[in-house]
């Protein structure tokens, strides 16, 4: 009896055209619309192909495995001119990162530090660090690059007039020259001796991590790891016969050969990155802190601790997860930010790959292709690892 | 439904303009009135803007020959001032008619970047410039230097080849544009420039103190500079190259911009077709332009000799002689084939 009825019943929503159907409209528009847009790069794509093709002009990645035939100032890797395109892209690659890298380092230790100066009670300090965030943020950051690369770093004197401290740390036009550290037999001992300090680090903050919660008694956590961490590489270090000797800069011709030498590119560069970088990084943890409600630190005040105490174990970690999400933004652009070496001949990715190996080879298409997924890339690598910090210094809610 | 069908506009559109920008340049700058010339940003004698805020030198006058025979104006140019790194970028994508940049003509260049050299209007070699006070004698004794150039050149390249081939090392600035390898240099940050000699004699020009650098000896490479244009516009190619020899053989059979106009009167038939004063004269129709083409060229911009000297001659602050760039008949290298 029921069956009959239920048919009529089951077909009257079918009465309904397929296209009327909501879902079927909202999945059919969407493969239509992805379908469309995978349809116009293609085009895009092959036409651009098409068209280099018919002008003469050579398409493809083969050029990557072509000598390239010129030097490159400064590499991290072997690099020299019999070596291939391809390689001048790590090259490039590998000088970029490293700048990325040294100044979101600094940038966050200088941002950190002017960032709680503009909010000491010291009338003195808190003015100059006001200047210095008011100053740098508002000067275009090529025009600093500019004016540390021409104005301070052109000033110093000729190799052979080098500034030198103690004769082993040369300062002039050409750089800096430090002395480079060559490990001989037996420094293998000292290297394990440091990992096994780093372990013991490990174990000992978590015991007296134990030992407070259990006890509340505090144990100087950070002062002992620093001498378990200075004291046993360096106890071995002795045993082993100091099993480490330096290699010196010294003039020889033209210039400073030996040592480490840090180009002046290298300075300017890092110095306006880390600088210009800070004055926005300051401001954002003046936010943080401030955006901290005061009856916080009054709390913990009327706790009994100490200002260092409350600012470290009270306001920052609450600050925090108003900081990390502006702070990834400006990590990101110094990251992008460091493309701008080009105007002082810094040899970044875009220098060396984007600027010369693009000109000898011609194949600008693929080139810039490679340079935008490369930044693209080390963005979204920088912005995961921000976002997974951001999900740790969250607020736990017990 | 509306919207893929304007992405379909959309692609169809752009299609059509990627395939639009073909061929057709002298129509492009007929159309226009106005030649489009990709020059340098800035060298002495070659391309640089004077006080007057004219861009002057012997590249920017190879594009102002090439739009008086194109156009009858020699003024009809705009200049577009470009890098090394842009220049053929600028070129390839039609943002300029042609690119006369003290550009140096190799087999790469030429075969795998779609275009195509017109011809060279400077034989040019790379040279080493140093500091007076280093008391350098030859190249050979630059072992160990730090070399400043400009980025993205033949120079890069000869460099590197002349290093390894005598075994030294070096380390290597390399810069944006020419100007500022020169303030490098003169700023004490690298012990050598290096340039083609052209450029070295223009950029001492300058330095803070001329006097204080000396070009060494040696030149280490074959530099042939020339007007480029791009491949698959044979007509285009046409005229810039003939354009070039036109003044070539003026300098040969001795019309200059001063006796133009007398050399109609010329018994010579081959000075007549050349300032089309020979009725029956087709040369410029074979190119798609006026009769008078080589005329205009002869008579605004003037003469091979005249543009050298004007530009990077002896009496200029460059002070060059004509050296390889002078007429085959007198020992140097340019030669034209004959107009006819």
């Amino acid at each position: 009896m029921s069956e009959p009825n239920q048919i009529p019943n089951e077909a009257t929503p079918s009465k309904t055209a397929i296209w009327n159907d909501p879902t079927f409209r909202s999945v059919a528009f969407q493969i239509i619309a992805a379908v469309a847009v995978g349809w116009f790069l293609y085009t895009i794509f092959s036409n651009t192909l098409t068209n280099m093709d018919n002008r003469g002009i050579t398409t493809g990645f083969a050029f990557l495995s072509n000598t390239s035939g010129y030097g490159i100032l400064m590499s991290l890797i072997d690099y020299d001119p019999s070596n291939t395109y391809g390689r001048t892209f790590f090259v490039g690659l590998l000088n970029t990162v490293l700048i990325s890298v040294l100044g979101i380092f600094f940038a966050t230790v200088v941002g950190f530090i002017v960032g709680v100066a503009r909010l000491s009670n010291n009338w003195m300090i808190a003015k100059i660090a006001t200047v210095y965030v008011e100053t740098l943020r508002n000067i275009p950051l090529l025009l600093q690059i500019l004016f540390w690369y021409h104005a301070v770093l052109a000033a110093l004197p000729s190799p052979r007039e080098s500034y030198t401290f103690g004769e082993s740390v040369f300062l002039n036009k050409r750089g800096l020259y430090v002395p480079a550290p060559v490990p001989e037999d037996g420094f293998g001992y000292v290297t394990v001796a440091f990992l096994i300090a780093l372990a013991l680090i490990v174990s000992v903050a978590r015991w007296a991590h134990k030992r407070q919660e259990l006890t509340g008694q505090q144990f100087p956590t950070f002062f002992v790891s620093i001498g378990i961490l200075i004291g046993l590489p360096g106890l071995v270090f002795l045993l082993a016969g100091l099993p480490m000797s330096l290699d010196y800069p010294a003039l020889t011709g033209f210039n400073f050969r030996g040592g480490i030498p840090v180009i002046p590119e290298l300075m300017a560069l890092l110095w306006a990155l880390t600088f210009y970088t800070a004055a926005f990084i300051a401001e954002i943890v003046r936010a943080g802190i401030l955006g901290v409600s005061h009856g916080q630190s009054e709390a913990a005040h009327a706790l009994g601790l100490r200002n260092g105490p409350t600012l470290r174990l009270v306001v920052v970690p609450q600050a925090m997860r108003i900081i990390i999400p502006p702070l990834t933004s400006q990590y990101l652009n110094l990251a992008k930010n460091s493309s701008l070496a080009t105007a002082i001949g810094y040899p970044d990715l875009v220098a060396v790959f984007m600027g010369t190996t693009l000109n000898q080879t011609g194949q600008a298409v693929e080139i810039v292709a490679m340079t935008m997924a490369v930044y693209l890339i080390m963005s979204l690598v920088i912005s995961s690892f921000m976002n997974w910090f951001n999900k740790r210094m969250a607020l736990v809610e017990r | 439904m509306k919207r893929t069908l304007t992405i379909a506009t959309g692609v169809a559109a752009a299609a059509m303009v990627a395939s639009s920008a073909y061929a057709g340049t002298l129509q492009d700058v007929q159309a226009r009135g106005m030649l489009s010339c990709g020059v340098s940003t800035g060298l002495p004698g070659f391309s640089e803007l004077d006080k007057a805020g004219n861009m002057m030198g012997i590249d920017a006058d190879v594009c102002r020959a090439v739009a008086a025979a194109v156009l009858g104006d020699a003024s009809k140019v705009s200049f577009k001032p470009l890098t090394a790194k842009e220049r053929f970028t600028a070129l390839q994508s039609g943002e300029i008619d042609m690119l006369s940049r003290n550009t140096t003509w190799t087999h790469t260049r030429d075969t795998s970047l779609g275009l195509n050299f017109a011809g060279v209007n400077y034989y040019d070699g790379q040279g080493f410039m140093v500091k007076k006070a280093l008391g350098l004698k030859s190249a050979k004794e630059l072992g160990g230097a730090t070399i400043c150039l400009q980025a993205g050149t033949t120079t890069e390249l000869n460099v590197s080849d002349y290093f390894a081939e005598h075994g030294m090392k070096y380390t290597l600035v390399a810069v944006e544009t020419s100007a500022a390898s020169r303030s490098a240099f003169d700023s004490g940050r690298c012990d050598v420039l290096t340039s083609d000699q052209s450029q070295l004699y223009s950029l001492r020009t300058k330095m803070d103190d001329p006097n204080s650098v000396v070009v060494l000896p040696e030149i280490i490479s074959k530099e042939p500079l020339g007007p480029v244009v791009r491949q698959g516009d044979d007509q285009w190619f046409n005229i810039v190259r003939w354009t070039l020899y036109a003044q070539v053989n003026a300098e040969e059979m001795g019309v200059t911009s001063a006796n133009a106009d007398a050399s109609k009167n010329s018994k010579n038939p081959g000075v007549k077709r050349l300032v089309g004063a020979d009725p029956k004269n087709d040369t410029g129709a074979k190119l798609g332009l006026s009769a008078d083409w080589s005329y205009n060229a002869i008579k605004q911009v003037g003469n091979y000799g005249e543009m050298f000297e004007r530009n990077v001659g002896l009496k200029t602050p460059l002070a060059i002689a004509r050296g390889k760039n002078a007429l085959w008949t007198k020992g140097g290298l340019q030669y034209a084939p004959p107009i006819r």
